[in-house]
This record gives C-alpha cells, sequence and structure tokens, in this order.
C-alpha cells in the first residue's frame, strides 16, 4: 500500500516513458506428441501509465497466454516484457489480477478475501481493514463483509475479486475476460462500475474480452489479436468522452469503432455472414 | 441470511424451521432403527427362530448388560488398537500425500507400489503382522494402520490436486512463495477431500484392529466374539457387534465433529446446496 502511494506522482510525471512494454513476445508450448504449439507470435505494444487498454480477438488466440506473460506468472518464449523499466522475469507484484473465474477463497468471509494480500506479504491486517470495508462499500458490497463466497451471486462474487485486487493499491490491473460468466445486465452493471472505480483511481489496466463492445465502451486503446498464433493485427485509439455512459454504445462513432474491429476480424476469415 | 430463509420451503417436505429440519437429521434414522428392531424382535420370537441363529435385539441388549464389564474391558483395548492404528496413518498418510503432489519423482517411486500394496488383501497378510510382531497390541495397530492409510493418501492426493490453478496465480502474484500458496490455497481446498479419506479410514481402522484379534490375541471385541462363538453363544457375539457398531459411530462422529471445527465453510456450504435441491 506504501508503496503504491510512493509510487503514484512518479507514474504521473513519468507518462512519456511506456508504463508496460511488451517487446517481440512469442510463446510456444510443447503439445504432448504434437510437436510444437505457437501461441503467441511476435508481440509488441505499450502502455502508458494510467491507459486503459483492451485486448480483443477469436478465442484461443493467446490472450491470455499474453496476459499471464506481463504479469510475469509466465515467462516469453522469446522477447521480453518491461515493465516501470525494470524487465519481468518473475510474477511482477505491484499488480491486481482479475480472472473469468472469481478464484475466491471460499474457507474466506468476503472480508479476509480482499484481505488476502495482508496475509501473503504479512502486512498489518488492521491497519489494511478500514480499506478493505471502503473498496466493498464502494463495489455496492456494504454489509455482507462476514458473507462466505458461497451465499453471494455471481456478479458479487466478481466484484469481491475486483476489491481483492485493488486492495494494495497497484499500479497495474490485469483482468481477463473477468465478465465473460456473468449474464448480459449484470455484466453492463460491472462495465459502468469498472469505468467509475478506474475513473476514481486512474490504473494501468490491461483489460482482455472477446466482447468488442465492451472493449469499446471502456478502453483507451484496443489491440485486436488474429487468430492463432496471436499477432497483433490493429491497435486502435478509442476517442469516446469520459465518463461514457451506456447510451455512448448508440453513437455513430461507437459503431465505427466497432465496425473497424469487425471488419479486421473478417479480414482474417471470422464472424463469416454467408 | 435470505438463503435460509428461502430454501426452507424448497424441499418435498415443508419444514417451518432450520430448527425442525435440524431435528429430523437425527428423528428419521432413530425412528427407522427403532422399526428395525421392533421387525427383529417379532420375527425371531414368533417366526420359529432359533436363538442361536438370531437372537431377539432385547436378549442381546440384556447380555450386554450383564456383560457389560468384560465388554468395556475389552472394548478399551480394540479401541486402542484402531485409534492407534487410524492416528498413526494420518501421520504418514497426510505428508505422504502431499510429497506425492509435489515431489515428481516421490510419486513415480511410490506411487505403483502404494496401489500394489493396497491390492493385497489385509486380512491375507496379517498373520505375517503377528509372526514379526507378536500376539500383542502392536501388531493389531500396525494391521488398522496399513487397512486405514492408502484412502487418506489418495483423498490428500486427489484434495490437494484440485485447486483451480487461478488461486494460485493470484497469491503469487501477490508475491507469495511456495509454501504460502500451500498454507492459504490447497491445504484448506484439500481439507473437505482429506476429511473424506479420514471418515473412510476411521471405518477401516476398526476392521483391522478386528481382523488382526482374530488372527491371534488375548484381549479385545474380536476376540472375546471369537470366543463367544467358539461358546455357540451368539447373544454374546451380537452383543460384541452391538459394541463395535457403537465403537465405529462414535469414532466416526468425532472425525465429523473435527470436520465442522476445521471445514465449517464447506460443510455448510453442502448442506445449504441439500437445501437448496430438495433432496433432504
Amino acid at each position: 500500500m506504501r508503496n503504491g502511494l510512493a509510487m503514484k506522482p512518479r507514474l504521473v510525471f513519468d507518462s512519456a516513458e511506456p508504463f508496460v512494454r511488451v517487446a517481440g513476445v512469442d510463446k510456444v508450448f510443447a503439445s504432448h506428441g504434437r510437436g510444437a504449439l505457437k501461441a503467441v507470435d511476435n508481440v509488441s505494444f505499450e502502455i502508458h501509465a494510467g491507459e486503459f487498454i483492451s485486448i480483443v480477438g477469436p478465442s484461443g488466440c493467446g490472450k491470455s497466454t499474453l496476459m499471464m506473460m506481463v504479469s510475469g506468472l509466465t515467462l516469453p518464449s522469446a522477447g521480453e516484457v518491461v515493465i516501470d523499466s525494470k524487465k519481468v522475469t518473475r510474477p511482477y507484484t505491484n499488480l491486481g489480477i482479475v480472472f473469468q473465474r472469481d478464484a475466491l477463497l471460499e474457507w474466506r468471509t468476503v472480508l479476509e478475501n480482499v484481505l488476502l494480500q495482508a496475509d501473503i506479504s504479512r502486512l498489518d491486517r488492521k491497519q489494511l481493514r478500514p480499506k478493505a470495508i471502503d473498496l466493498l462499500a464502494r463495489a455496492g458490497l456494504s454489509g455482507f463483509e462476514k458473507y462466505y463466497p458461497w451465499e453471494l451471486s455471481g456478479g458479487m462474487r466478481q466484484r469481491v475479486a475486483i476489491c481483492r485486487a485493488l486492495l494494495n493499491d497497484p499500479a497495474l490491473l490485469l483482468m481477463d475476460e473477468p465478465f465473460g460468466a456473468l449474464d448480459a445486465m449484470t455484466r453492463e452493471q460491472m462495465n459502468l462500475d469498472l469505468q467509475r472505480i478506474w475513473t476514481q483511481n486512474r490504473k494501468t489496466v490491461l483489460f482482455i474480452t472477446h466482447s468488442i463492445s465492451e472493449a469499446v465502451f471502456l478502453s483507451d486503446r484496443i489491440i485486436v489479436m488474429t487468430p492463432r498464433p496471436g499477432r497483433v493485427a490493429a491497435d486502435l485509439r478509442i476517442d469516446l468522452p469520459r465518463p461514457r455512459k451506456l447510451a455512448v454504445r448508440e453513437a455513430t462513432q461507437f459503431g465505427t469503432y466497432v465496425a473497424k474491429i469487425r471488419e479486421t476480424f473478417q479480414s482474417f476469415g471470422l464472424l463469416r455472414e454467408d | 441470511m435470505s438463503t435460509s430463509a428461502s430454501t426452507g420451503e424448497i424441499g418435498t417436505l415443508v419444514l417451518p424451521s432450520t430448527g425442525a429440519r435440524k431435528s429430523a437429521v437425527y428423528l428419521y434414522p432413530c425412528i427407522a432403527t427403532i422399526v428395525l428392531f421392533i421387525v427383529w424382535e417379532i420375527a425371531t420370537r414368533y417366526g420359529n427362530i432359533s436363538p442361536l441363529i438370531l437372537p431377539p435385539p432385547t436378549e442381546i441388549f440384556a447380555t450386554a448388560v450383564a456383560k457389560f464389564p468384560v465388554l468395556v474391558r475389552m472394548s478399551l483395548v480394540t479401541s486402542y488398537e484402531f485409534v492407534l492404528g487410524f492416528i498413526l496413518a494420518a501421520v504418514v498418510g497426510l505428508p505422504l500425500g502431499a510429497l506425492i503432489v509435489y515431489a515428481r519423482p516421490v510419486e513415480m517411486t511410490l506411487y505403483p507400489m502404494l496401489v500394489a500394496f493396497q491390492t493385497i488383501p489385509k486380512a491375507a497378510i496379517a498373520p505375517v503382522f503377528i509372526v514379526w510382531l507378536g500376539t500383542g497390541i502392536t501388531s493389531k495397530i500396525l494391521i488398522a494402520f496399513a487397512i486405514s492409510f492408502f484412502p487418506i493418501v489418495i483423498d490428500t492426493i486427489i484434495g490437494l490436486r484440485s485447486t483451480q490453478p487461478e488461486t494460485i496465480y493470484v497469491v503469487r502474484a501477490m508475491g507469495g512463495t511456495a509454501f504460502q500458496v500451500f498454507w492459504h490455497v490447497r491445504l484448506p481446498n484439500a481439507l473437505p477431500a482429506i476429511f473424506g479419506g479420514l471418515k473412510v479410514a476411521s471405518t477401516l481402522a476398526v476392521i483391522g484392529a478386528i481382523v488382526g484379534e482374530f488372527v491371534s490375541s488375548d484381549s479385545g471385541i474380536g476376540y472375546l466374539l471369537l470366543v463367544a462363538n467358539g461358546e455357540l453363544d451368539t447373544r454374546l457375539v451380537f452383543a460384541c457387534v452391538l459394541v463395535l457398531t457403537v465403537l465405529g459411530l462414535v469414532f466416526f462422529f468425532i472425525i465429523d465433529a473435527f470436520e465442522r471445527v476445521f471445514v465449517r465453510w464447506h460443510v455448510s456450504a453442502r448442506q445449504a446446496d441439500l437445501a437448496a435441491t430438495g433432496s433432504n
């Protein structure tokens, strides 16, 4: 927490230098008896501090693998990931991470789940408690602190997972299809909530989704990936005013962005309409 | 909290409160047991069945009361054997399961041997244990151990392996060490499976102790059972069986109580699941 606060000013003034630099990254998996499988092929992009970037691509295009490499949980077969001017060679810890499955620990209450970082880093739980309670309140979960995950709905669980990722005030937030398992209505609400949380603290976010409209709604920039092996097909800046309301999706400009991404997909033979 | 209120109405039996539901959990099997005993009593008294073949339950209870001191003395011996055998199985089985999950060479070396050992009928090698360790209680403890430790190892392995990878990633991205991943994620996640293994093992340990006593002994319920059988004292045989049933049940519920303390989250989630699907 102290780290996060200390780093913030530097991130703001240093915005010319990219916060995350992915340079010529490959990932090859050894596949049992069927030779090697190339999941990610020579991917390069940069993320500046405070930017909200989405990666969209067909399933199996290596989006998740790419995120795992940015986090340092997996290392690239070739190329490098540099965060905050340091090459990533092991899990980068100034990080919040959210997956499609909420990955809550069933034996911990909601509050204890959010406080997980305190136990892992041996920080003072008491000191972080108010922060955790505040995060839960901002996520609309006041009064649920003592509940167990199995007592919550899917959307509530995912919000707890997001609070957990934010406790440490991480410089970087990685989200791998976090709303993929939710129903359409909950998903829209979560998009609005995420935008609000992001506007409040301007984290650098790398967001992975297969929903084009979700990506356009949330992002400053969208990286479109090809089918496997994943390459960068397009890198698109989204210039829509913030805060964005759900109605922005009916705007012409929004439609233009969605169409552009869809056409990129169609250019490599996906989303055929015949 | 709304869950418990709403689930009360979903089941096939409409129970007004969770209190009534809870007491039904104990009430129904008790009623069933009493009905069974009544049918048994009537059948043996009026059905022309020799008490040498099947004595009526009232006579079995009477014998159990009359022979109470010796039954208690023998129970203590047998309990000592299966409890120690079980503890030994847990003390060896839990770390061994963890070791097999964490160390690939250990898995490759030990796992096939374990499976092979498990396929040996323990009753068949019980006499060997007696030869090695004598007719005292040590051999019985070891037989109880040998018969009960396999499910503990297997369920520990299954439990530790069933971890969702994402939960591990989350802890590692927080800078967690391998030990912290084990302590905060894998072990708690494995506890429901481990307790499943411990429960199976608890009943097997009783069998192991009795098998050992059958082969050669001078005390214990198994010994008393053999003696009673030799004297065609079927009432005492059944009294011994009754005592063994009680011992096994008590032991099982002690472990169940530990589960309620250590894995409360899972026990409550399981009960809520049951209530929600109406399978009461």
